[in-house]
Order: structure tokens, then C-alpha cells, then sequence
């Protein structure tokens, strides 16, 4: 059984094609993009647990109307602070396992092992779980929108916020995941961290509809989830690069 | 602990464990243990249950801190080491790190490119034959016995690294260093020898080699030097 080993030969490159063979070398190399692929590709071949947050967030929904009643009114009242309740509920229970699976496995070890900055491996973690399981939400979101009679301007507010807001679930999720990583009950702990610093989104993505349903400008709700989004991007991915490290210790 | 006759090839780094402790909650692994994994060696370290040798690896991985002494490579500290010198050590847990839901081909190259380098599907086969599974390729993980997955994910050992690539036409590529928890799981005989083949082609080549095992370490080229965690416990 004993083949030698295989020995690689290098192909340079004609001198024009150096700046695409460097980029595809830096695409090679990007941390950042292999884990996000691989997340992506892993989300595709379990389409049955990517779609159970856009499954419980539409059937939350479809709950509401059948509790409160079928009074457009009071419907149109609610939807804003409905849709975005159940769509932190929904993240929340997606984001519980985004790195339980790969520490079980030794992967997370792998990851932090790689000669980059674990932050690219928070950072595509959080993008990867945003694609399968917030962006689905903001697609549902008109269809939402509809069974509780909003207005066109109120859809449009409504998928603006949480265009906006989603992504800063999925970062604060992300942190909470690698905080609670390995810990028993470390899913009800999870959801005690996040929901308290997820309040803001909430306020300001359900505020933005409520005040485009009242006639005024939603400009400073989308400026305020605008700034939460900068703030939790800048911050979230090195705190939780951190906690990474702190699990596997 | 003696340095191993086998000559190394290139330029490779010696890793060093300098007064190095451990402990797992409040009770000690073990203190002030001095180890160095030079060029072309290769280290089986053993031990009874709990002594401490996952944590040693992690510890020399850089998963781990110390709680006391450091771990160091050339003599510069672990956490201080550029990028390029990461991508020589290569660390194969207990664990296989093996996605269930992706095939072997995906998986190995995930691995590689974690290491900055996204290795060719030819690459990929080259290595998994070099373990005697070169037919898994396109194979679901999920689907493997622990004995099959345990060679594909020890054949990543296999694949060509960045000193491999360049030639090692630069001093600052060379051999690898390798810390492998217990390699030999769930390994039939002829996974074994595979095994030490490329044990021995990595030893030749001046890399050096770390592992761990409950089972006699056969390998006969290079002679593995043992490194005892119950004797060091006993004389701490």
C-alpha cells in the first residue's frame, strides 16, 4: 500500500492573467467565503430545517387573526408588532444551532484553527444564516402583509425594516449562539440574552410601519435601524470571535 | 528526549512546549512539562485516561491556553506566529471535522481551504488513495462507515500543502508539523500501514509529528519516540 506520494507541478499563469489568477487566489483563500459556501451548500441539502423558521413565522402569523378576530381594523393595528415578534421568534429558534453542529463534529475547532481571524468565520456565519433564514422572512413579508390589510406603503415599510432589522437579529443571534455555546439550557439562555438587546429593532422596524400606516415619515426609524445594523456589524462579529474562542478553550 | 536520526529535507520548524501546564477545572494535567517536536520526528505520546494528551495537543494547537509556560515555534510565542507558519500546522482531532451532508471531495476541500488552500478534485483523489479510499470521493459523508471516514479525514495529511505548491523555493515554506488524536481509531490493518507510509514520507520530508495512541505505535521508520504523560505525572 505503499504509492508514492504525489507530487504537484505549478502552472504559471501568462502575464495577463496574473491579476484574475490573484483574485481567484484571494477567493481561494478567503476564510470567509469558504465557510459561507459550505453553510450555504449544507442549507440547500437540508431544505426541511431551512425552511422551519419561514414555517413557523407564517403560521405564528396565521395565528393572530384567528386569537384577536377577524376585524380588519384592529388586524391592520397589530401586524406591524406581530410580524416583527415572530420574526425574532423565528430567528431565535433558527440561530440556536449555528455552531452546536459544527463543534459536535470538530469543525469549529477546524475553523478557529485557520490562519485567519476567527471574525470571518462569525462574520460568514451570521451573513449564511441571514440568506437561509432572514431573507426568507422579508420575501414572506408582503404575503404577510396582505391577510392583515396593510396598506401598499405599509408593505413597503414593513419589508424595508425588516430588510434593515433581520440582519442585526441574525448578528445578535450569532453572538447569543457562541455566548451559550455548549452550556445546558443554553437555548433558553440564548433567547434571555438576545430578546433584551433585539428590543430596539424591534421597536424601531414595528415603529416605522406604524408610523407609515398614520401618514408620517418613517425616515428616522429606518435611520435609527440603519445605525443599529452599522453598530451591531462593527461589533457583533469581534464579540463573538471571542466567545468562539471561549467555548473551545 | 532524543531527536530522531532522520535527516530533515528543507527548512522546517521545531515547536517547543516551555514549562507548560494544564489543568482541566481545578485539578492539574500535568506541570513544567518540557517538549520539542523537532524536524523529521515523530512523537507518540500516551497515557491513561485523563492525563491530559488531548489537552496537550490542543494546548500545542493553539486551541488552548496554557495555564502556565508557553508554547513556541522557532522561539517565537504560538499566538505571535505569522499566518504562513499556521498553515504548516495541521491538527487532526478526535473528531473527524466531516460535514455529514456533504460528500468527501466537499468536505476535503472545506478543510483545505480553511488552510488557504482550496486543493484540486484530482488533489483530493490522489490523497483519499493514498488511504485506500479513493472510490469515496463523490461519496456522502452520512453514508460511511467510522472506519471510512476516519481515513478520508486523515488523508487531508495527504493533500499538497503551499510548500508543496511553491517547492519550497522560499525559507519560509517547508515541512509541516502534525498533531493527530489518536490517528488509529476505528482504523483496520490496512488503514494502519497506510498510515505509517505516510508518517514515514512526512518524517523523510522534515516535517515532524505528534500523536496520540492507546495502541502500540508500530511504525518502524522513523522509530517514534515515546513521550510518557504517567511518567511525567510521576515525577511532578
Amino acid at each position: 500500500m505503499s504509492t508514492p506520494r504525489p507530487t504537484t507541478s505549478v502552472v504559471r499563469p501568462p502575464r495577463g492573467q496574473e491579476n484574475s489568477g490573484a483574485a481567484l487566489r484571494f477567493l481561494e483563500r478567503s476564510l470567509f467565503l469558504a465557510v459561507l459556501m459550505r453553510d450555504l451548500r449544507l442549507a440547500a441539502r437540508r431544505r426541511i430545517d431551512a425552511l422551519l423558521p419561514l414555517v413557523f413565522f407564517v403560521v405564528a402569523i396565521s395565528l393572530f387573526p384567528l386569537g384577536v378576530g377577524p376585524e380588519p381594523q384592529t388586524l391592520r393595528h397589530i401586524a406591524p408588532g406581530v410580524v416583527w415578534v415572530c420574526a425574532l421568534l423565528a430567528t431565535m429558534l433558527s440561530v440556536q444551532h449555528l455552531y452546536a453542529g459544527d463543534q459536535a463534529d470538530g469543525s469549529l475547532e477546524q475553523m478557529l484553527l485557520a490562519p485567519q481571524s476567527p471574525l470571518a468565520v462569525a462574520a460568514a456565519k451570521c451573513v449564511a444564516h441571514w440568506l437561509v433564514s432572514g431573507w426568507p422572512l422579508i420575501l414572506a413579508a408582503p404575503v404577510v402583509g396582505l391577510w392583515f390589510d396593510l396598506s401598499l406603503p405599509a408593505m413597503g415599510s414593513l419589508v424595508l425594516g425588516l430588510l434593515l432589522g433581520t440582519p442585526v437579529l441574525s448578528l445578535l443571534g450569532g453572538l447569543g449562539a457562541a455566548l451559550t455555546l455548549g452550556l445546558r439550557s443554553g437555548g433558553m439562555l440564548l433567547i434571555l440574552i438576545v430578546l433584551p438587546l433585539a428590543m430596539p429593532v424591534l421597536i424601531f422596524g414595528a415603529g416605522a410601519v406604524a408610523a407609515v400606516e398614520s401618514g408620517q415619515s418613517a425616515a428616522g426609524h429606518y435611520s435609527l435601524l440603519g445605525a443599529l445594523l452599522i453598530a451591531t456589524a462593527m461589533g457583533a462579529p469581534w464579540a463573538t470571535a471571542a466567545a468562539l474562542r471561549i467555548s473551545t478553550e | 528526549m532524543t531527536s530522531n536520526p532522520a535527516a530533515p529535507a528543507a527548512f522546517a520548524p521545531t515547536l517547543t512546549a516551555a514549562n507548560l501546564g494544564a489543568q482541566r477545572g481545578d485539578r492539574p494535567l500535568f506541570k513544567a512539562l518540557e517538549l520539542s517536536l523537532r524536524p523529521g520526528q515523530v512523537v507518540w505520546l500516551r497515557g491513561r485516561n485523563g492525563r491530559g494528551k488531548t489537552s496537550l495537543l490542543r494546548l500545542l494547537a493553539g486551541l488552548s491556553t496554557p495555564a502556565r509556560g508557553a508554547v513556541l515555534c522557532d522561539g517565537v510565542p504560538l499566538a505571535q506566529c505569522p499566518p504562513e507558519w499556521r498553515r504548516r500546522l495541521l491538527y487532526v482531532a478526535h473528531a473527524n471535522a466531516l460535514k455529514e451532508d456533504l460528500t468527501v471531495q466537499e468536505a476535503l476541500r472545506f478543510l483545505g481551504a480553511l488552510h488557504g488552500r482550496t486543493p484540486a478534485s484530482a488533489e483530493i483523489r490522489s490523497a483519499l488513495a493514498r488511504l485506500g479510499v479513493g472510490h469515496l470521493h463523490s461519496a456522502t459523508v452520512r453514508t460511511l462507515s467510522q472506519g471510512q471516514r476516519r481515513r478520508c479525514a486523515l488523508s487531508r495529511l495527504a493533500l499538497p500543502d503551499e510548500a508543496d505548491e511553491t517547492n519550497s523555493a522560499d525559507e519560509s515554506h517547508g515541512a509541516s508539523i502534525w498533531l493527530l488524536d489518536e490517528p488509529y481509531d476505528a482504523l483496520d490493518q490496512e488503514g494502519v500501514q497506510a498510515l505509517h507510509d505516510l508518517l514515514s514520507d512526512h518524517a523523510r520530508q522534515g516535517g515532524s509529528t505528534l500523536l496520540t495512541s492507546h495502541q502500540e505505535v508500530m511504525l518502524r521508520d522513523p522509530v517514534p519516540t515515546v513521550l510518557d504523560l504517567d511518567a511525567v505525572a510521576v515525577a511532578q
